[in-house]
């Protein structure tokens, strides 16, 4: 995080030297762009905010531990598309779920959905990308997904 | 205008639901105020950097240079330096999709674009370093090394079904 504001704060500093002029277009085009997408971004974080609240960290241990893998899996990669969650809170949860018996294939379920599917993002993607588009690509890295928690099941000895 | 009315509409009874939880404090209404706060305080922290970022590009990198580079006569090193650009790409898909649509604008083609987009959700490097700490490098490698292939034959497929079509992204 540190390194975005160095790099940037560096790279304004350069254009400045360069061109004054043109640093100011950027940051006016900057602006305009944040304006236009300031709806869609609002939607986000009012989608998140209520999406965290009705499936907490609690709730989604309790799915993930499910007995069978296949089911499993399939649940965690709808918990993964419909939930939003940072990295730094992800990763290590998924490393509680692995000590208390979780499997692989299922994390990597949850992992690959939470980081590619996104039911909150939906509004900024569609905004975009349009509503077609945004669909067919949320549905295809779904199966991508899937097929990814297999394979990782299968490396993990957990399959087969 | 139907459709603004209603996002209005849906934000005064979001933001009415919240303030009137505090006033009564009733718990659920504000878990999920404090929920919005925490998360707008995070990509605050994040956005205007992003934007900042996208407005020197937009400004300074001259069309020809990336229809050169990620545009419909680029190869494979055009997806080359799109990875380069996703792994270091900060935030995530919402942070992606702004800079996927000033890709375009300035003539990059849609499977590149369209690979942009996977290749952040995935294969971030702050993001895959944590997975590697918290899962293990195994599952890691696992991860790319499948996901990889499978949203650049997607991107290629879906870029050039939506490029014959005339498909446009909203700049």
């Amino acid at each position: 995080m540190k390194y975005l504001y160095i790099i940037t704060a560096i790279l304004v500093l350069i254009s400045f030297i360069a061109d004054r002029k043109k640093t100011y277009k950027s940051f006016f085009v900057a602006y305009k762009k944040f304006k236009k997408i300031l709806p869609a971004f609002l939607s986000m974080l009012i989608l998140v905010s209520i999406i965290i609240f009705i499936i907490p960290e609690k709730t989604i241990s309790r799915y993930l531990a499910g007995d069978n893998i296949l089911i499993s899996s399939i649940i965690a990669a709808c918990i993964g598309s419909i939930a939003f969650m940072p990295g730094f809170i992800a990763f290590p949860l998924s490393g509680i779920l692995l000590q208390n018996g979780v499997s692989y294939t299922v994390i990597s379920s949850f992992t690959t959905t939470l980081m590619t599917v996104g039911f909150v993002t939906m509004p900024i993607e569609k905004s975009f990308f349009g509503l077609k588009v945004t669909i067919i690509r949320n549905l295809l890295y779904f199966i991508f997904a899937i097929i990814i928690a297999m394979i990782t099941g299968i490396f993990f000895g957990e399959i087969f | 205008m139907y459709k603004k009315n209603i996002y209005r509409f849906s934000l005064i009874v979001y933001f009415g639901f919240v303030i009137g939880s505090y006033l009564f404090t009733y718990n659920p209404g504000m878990q999920i105020g404090s929920n919005l706060f925490d998360y707008t305080f995070r990509m605050v922290k994040i956005i205007p950097c992003a934007f900042i970022l996208i407005g020197l590009f937009e400004v300074w990198i001259k069309r020809e240079t990336i229809e050169k580079h990620l545009g419909k006569d680029s190869n494979v090193a055009g997806f080359l330096w799109i990875f380069i650009l996703a792994a270091t790409t900060v935030g995530g898909l919402y942070v992606a999709f702004p800079i996927a649509a000033s890709l375009f604008k300035k003539g990059a083609k849609l499977s590149v674009i369209f690979a942009y987009v996977g290749l952040v959700a995935v294969c971030r490097i702050p993001m895959t370093i944590f997975e590697m700490n918290f899962i293990s490098i195994k599952f890691s490698i696992i991860r790319w090394s499948i996901s990889i292939p499978l949203i650049l034959l997607s991107s290629i497929i879906l870029g050039n079904y939506f490029e014959k079509r005339n498909y446009k992204i909203n700049t």
